[in-house]
């Protein structure tokens, strides 16, 4: 009964071919630094899942930012899970989308035919960056805060537009309620989108052209 | 192999689904019951056979801050220590109503539920009579028993 459903809705959607084309693919002899990919994949619906969670109760304002984050890890059931899955994941996250780096990198895997997967990779690392750097300023206690007074004064000493960057990283002048509204939009709507994009992008080339294998001693 | 694989299933899927579940749930589980005798001044203060308002306000934490909500009442002298006090709020969907003098009912401006001066459903969709308040008079002066929750 169960089979006939299955081979219904197959017939139907075609899941076998993306189930043959995405995982059963050839690949060449690979080693563990292989599965970091896959690891930052893992990590990026884990924060996605985990950040969900907590928009239900965090409120990106001044009032009320530092006490619906206290809310969520004394208030309620399972809040310092969830938040604490979120905080660590951001750090594994960005160690693990690094060393994915290193690996292609010194395995020297982004070359012809896969530039373009290189690129989207930077490109996603960047994003990785820019959830860490967002993301930091949402609990919105001294160190957030501090944090990100540093953060975008660093930015500011670039040349010539330096404040111009400034200003529009703050919002304006200070470090204000319109700073932690456009952090927190751009910590859950704009970068993840972007990486969404990124990543469906990223994937397809590394179906499409394939990975290449670990290089040998004379190459 | 199957019966290991379901049973692993449905474990991870209880420690993964369970606290997701509780966490959404939270506010909701917690349920506070609230009681108060409210003082409504002095007895003297209402007219006699004249339903007349009072408001009072209620706070409560929810979550990361404070609710204000308000509430009405309205006293209906009948001499003497006699006396009634009704809530304000209708009992089809929680809107409030008001007393109307030439009609000589309250009046739900939301589903156009009537109530007559005793607080009796006299016309539309209310399924209730106004609550009641329990009432209590010390020293000359009115409380009602607020329930909540």
């Amino acid at each position: 009964m169960v089979d006939k459903i299955l081979v219904w809705v197959d017939e139907r959607l075609g899941l076998t071919g993306i189930y043959n084309t995405v995982f059963d693919r050839k690949i060449p002899k690979t080693n563990w630094w292989f599965t970091l990919g896959s690891a930052s994949l893992f990590l990026f619906v884990l924060q996605g899942l985990t950040g969900m969670f907590l928009a239900v109760y965090y409120v990106p304002s001044p009032d009320h930012a530092y006490n619906s984050v206290q809310y969520i890890m004394d208030g309620v059931a399972f809040g310092w899970l969830i938040r604490g899955i979120h905080h660590w994941g951001a750090s594994a996250m960005v160690v693990v989308v690094f060393i994915h780096m290193l690996r292609t990198f010194y395995y020297a895997a982004y070359k012809y035919p896969r530039e373009i997967t290189w690129l989207t990779g930077v490109l996603l690392l960047l994003a990785t960056l820019g959830m860490g750097f967002t993301g930091y300023l949402l609990p919105w206690n001294q160190r957030a805060y501090w944090a990100t007074t540093v953060g975008t004064e660093i930015a500011a000493t670039a040349p010539f537009i330096g404040d111009f960057i400034l200003r529009v990283l703050r919002g304006g002048y200070d470090l204000s309620a319109v700073t932690l509204a456009r952090f927190f939009a751009v910590h859950i709507w704009f970068l993840p989108a972007i990486m969404a994009a990124l990543i469906g992008v990223h994937l397809y080339l590394v179906i499409r052209v394939g990975i290449s294998a670990i290089p040998k001693e004379d190459e | 192999m199957k019966v290991v694989l379901a049973f692993l299933g449905t474990v991870m899927g209880a420690v993964v689904g369970l606290p997701a579940i509780s966490y959404l749930i939270s506010p909701a589980a917690r349920v506070q019951k609230k009681e108060a005798w409210i003082p409504l001044g002095p007895l003297e203060n209402y007219p006699v056979e004249v339903p007349t308002p009072f408001s009072f306000t209620r706070t409560t934490v929810n979550g990361w801050e404070k609710t204000v909500n308000s509430h009405g009442a309205y006293v209906v002298r009948k001499g003497g220590n006699e006396l009634k006090v009704y809530s304000n709020m209708c009992t089809h969907l929680s809107c409030r109503v008001t007393w109307k003098d030439d009609l000589h009912e309250y009046i739900c401006p939301c589903h156009d539920g009537h109530f007559d001066a005793e607080g009796r459903v006299a016309l539309g969709p209310p399924p209730q009579p106004l609550y009641e308040y329990e009432t209590k008079i010390e020293a000359g002066n009115l409380f009602i028993h607020f329930v909540e929750g």
